[in-house]
């Protein structure tokens, strides 16, 4: 009688554990099922995703392999971290390496004041028709293609063209502008400024519409000049944007514009021109060899990551909303 | 009395100093207009003009000796006619596949009824962060078959996880009750979908739908990357080898063609390929002008 009532209430027990698990798993089931419809509607983007973005991480197993012409990835030996050495042992992986830092970081410094700038006299400006055709100017440049802007430039910049004239003016020989060392990083920064300061100005523009005219009017009451409201309403509330903006771009850092690069440069410059992306292209899908290609792809893959998870976590503890 | 005086002088002086900025900010502004449209202005007017014309003068902001014969010679071989077709398809295909792979993703990721929306959420973050590079990229492409296919150019480009994002924030938006009603009058998922929401959403598909259409008109390194027959060449990239590499066998010509030539040179026929290529968007463009402007906001309030 005891035994039977101890597993009585032993299988009451166990029943009572099953019958609740399965219920939260039934109802998790339920509500997928439910929602059947939005699955499907998300199944091409995850398929997409499967496809073009996750199914490529296994061809970074070839940085850790020998790469063999025509053969299947899962037959090429593991070489372990020799292409990585062999990688990090060449002159070229430091030059390319510093080379992309050091454009980066030009194109920083030197590219993040001018759509300030431009932001902050745009918005001292009264007259409508004036602001919006010199926004429509120079929102253009950055819709074009690299190909098309970075053509302009070439043809701009070409022994003959015009630069070179006015070079010759403050006695440059304006003839080898696209081949010298000395300018080319210049050139890189002065038309990546060019091409795109109008169209990063817009999230300044936008940050200042923001302001409330309240604060405008309050401090001309207390007597501030045009000059002292720009200091101290316009450029402070414009200060969040331009921290985040700087951030974000310091996560990219290693990229440094593959598409200009790959369109001005030459032979005769790469010695200061030379980034990681248009080497990786040269030595992988130029020259073949794959396996250092995909070593050198997967370190700035891996220096890029750190960088871009780093600074979205500096913006999210300044408690600016971030993309996750 | 004396301090009412005193208050109009200073106003008549801070007019003045204020008129001062002011022309000064005009000056600058127009410095800031001029530098991004005095190059495409010479461009333009180097493709129009006679060869001498270009060779005595420096910077052209107007054609000297008007003619279009650079022009025709681009439009001659055939192959840039070809290359435009290639552009267009991947542009038109591509944005129609893009817009329906992300409105539909994006809509059910705003859903807050979708259990797992969060772990989607970080399966389409991750790839934001961490690219696996140039070499596998390739060999995905050359595994799939689609070496030298247009399709190289469309379908690895076809979701951008930036736009799905900003497209699933801008569904968050819409007020809830809208599904809410609709469902209890027995509307099915894909009917609120293509019904209600849509409708709504179409100013922000229009803007993210530009976006995506100048990403493929503008495609160029997946050409470069995976096109090597000269058949399914983008614009960008026989563009590219005539402009940049001075190559004018692109155009299915050569540099014989323009011995004699007193109206062109391989200069103003360089102008002319940049000018025909940038064409059909700078037409479009002051229409299109406001949903840029707009998209961008749009994104600077969520990003």
């Amino acid at each position: 009688m005891s035994i039977n009532t101890g597993r009585l209430s032993q299988s009451r027990q166990g029943i009572h554990l099953n019958k609740d698990q399965p219920s939260a798993l039934l109802r998790l089931l339920t509500r997928m099922w439910k929602a059947r419809a939005l699955y499907i509607m998300l199944l091409p983007m995850i398929v997409f995703f499967v496809v073009f973005r996750y199914s490529p991480y296994w061809g970074l197993t070839l940085a850790f392999k020998d790469f063999v012409p025509a053969a299947s990835l899962s037959d090429m030996a593991w070489v372990g971290f020799e292409h990585f050495e062999r990688l990090f042992a060449l002159p070229a992986f430091s030059e390319v390496f510093a080379n992309t830092v050091i454009i980066s970081i030009f194109k920083l410094v030197a590219g993040m004041p001018v759509p300030v700038l431009f932001a902050l006299l745009l918005n001292e400006v009264r007259l409508t028709i004036f602001k919006s055709s010199i926004q429509t100017v120079t929102l253009f440049p950055h819709f074009l293609s690299w190909v098309v802007y970075g053509g302009i430039m070439v043809l701009f910049l070409s022994p003959g063209g015009v630069v070179s004239e006015i070079a010759a003016i403050f006695g440059i020989n304006g003839n080898t502008l696209l081949v010298d060392t000395q300018y080319f990083r210049g050139i890189l920064v002065i038309t990546d400024i060019l091409k795109g300061f109008g169209f990063s100005a817009i999230l300044y523009l936008a940050a200042m519409t923001a302001i409330s005219p309240d604060l405008y009017e309050a401090a001309r009451v207390d007597g501030a000049n045009r000059w002292q409201q720009m200091r101290h309403i316009t450029l402070p509330s414009i200060s969040g944007v331009f921290v985040i903006v700087l951030i974000l771009n310091m996560g990219h850092i290693l990229d440094a514009g593959f598409e200009q690069v790959f369109i001005m440069y030459n032979p005769a410059v790469y010695s200061v021109a030379d980034i990681i992306d248009t080497y990786t292209y040269r030595v992988g899908l130029v020259q073949g060899k794959f396996s250092i290609a995909t070593a050198l792809g997967l370190f700035k893959g891996i220096i890029g990551f750190i960088l871009i998870v780093g600074s979205n976590q500096f913006i999210k503890r300044r408690g600016h909303a971030t993309l996750w | 009395m004396n301090r009412v005086f005193e208050n109009t002088m200073t106003s008549i002086e801070k007019n003045e100093r204020s008129r001062i900025a002011d022309f000064f900010i005009y000056l600058a502004l127009i410095l800031f207009g001029l530098v991004s449209v005095v190059p495409i202005l010479h461009v333009l007017s180097v493709s129009m003009s006679s060869p001498n014309a270009v060779a005595s003068s420096g910077l052209m902001l107007y054609p000297k000796e008007f003619t279009l014969d650079s022009y025709h010679f681009v439009f001659r071989g055939g192959s840039i006619q070809r290359a435009f077709m290639v552009t267009t398809f991947i542009t038109v295909v591509g944005t129609i596949v893009s817009l329906f792979c992300t409105t539909t993703a994006a809509y059910a990721l705003s859903r807050d009824d979708l259990p797992g929306a969060n772990v989607i959420m970080i399966f389409v973050i991750i790839p934001m962060v961490f690219s696996a590079g140039i070499i596998p990229g390739y060999m995905l492409i050359q595994d799939l078959g689609l070496i030298n296919s247009v399709w190289a150019m469309i379908l690895p480009a076809a979701v951008n996880s930036f736009y799905l994002i900003l497209m699933r924030n801008f569904f968050e938006n819409i007020p809830k009750s809208l599904v809410e009603s609709a469902r209890l009058d027995g509307a099915s998922e894909f009917t609120i979908l293509l019904r209600i929401m849509l409708p709504l959403a179409l100013p922000a598909m229009m803007t993210i739908g530009l976006f995506y259409a100048i990403a493929y008109w503008n495609e160029f390194f997946r050409g470069i990357f995976y096109i090597t027959d000269p058949q399914n060449w983008p614009l960008q990239v026989l563009v590219r080898n005539v402009v940049v590499q001075a190559d004018l066998n692109e155009l299915g010509l050569t540099n014989r063609d323009l011995y004699g030539s007193q109206t062109i040179n391989q200069l103003t026929v360089r102008a002319a390929t940049i000018v025909v290529t940038m064409a059909p968007f700078a037409i479009l463009y002051p229409f299109l002008q406001r949903f840029f402007i707009k998209g961008i906001v749009l994104g600077a309030e969520k990003g």
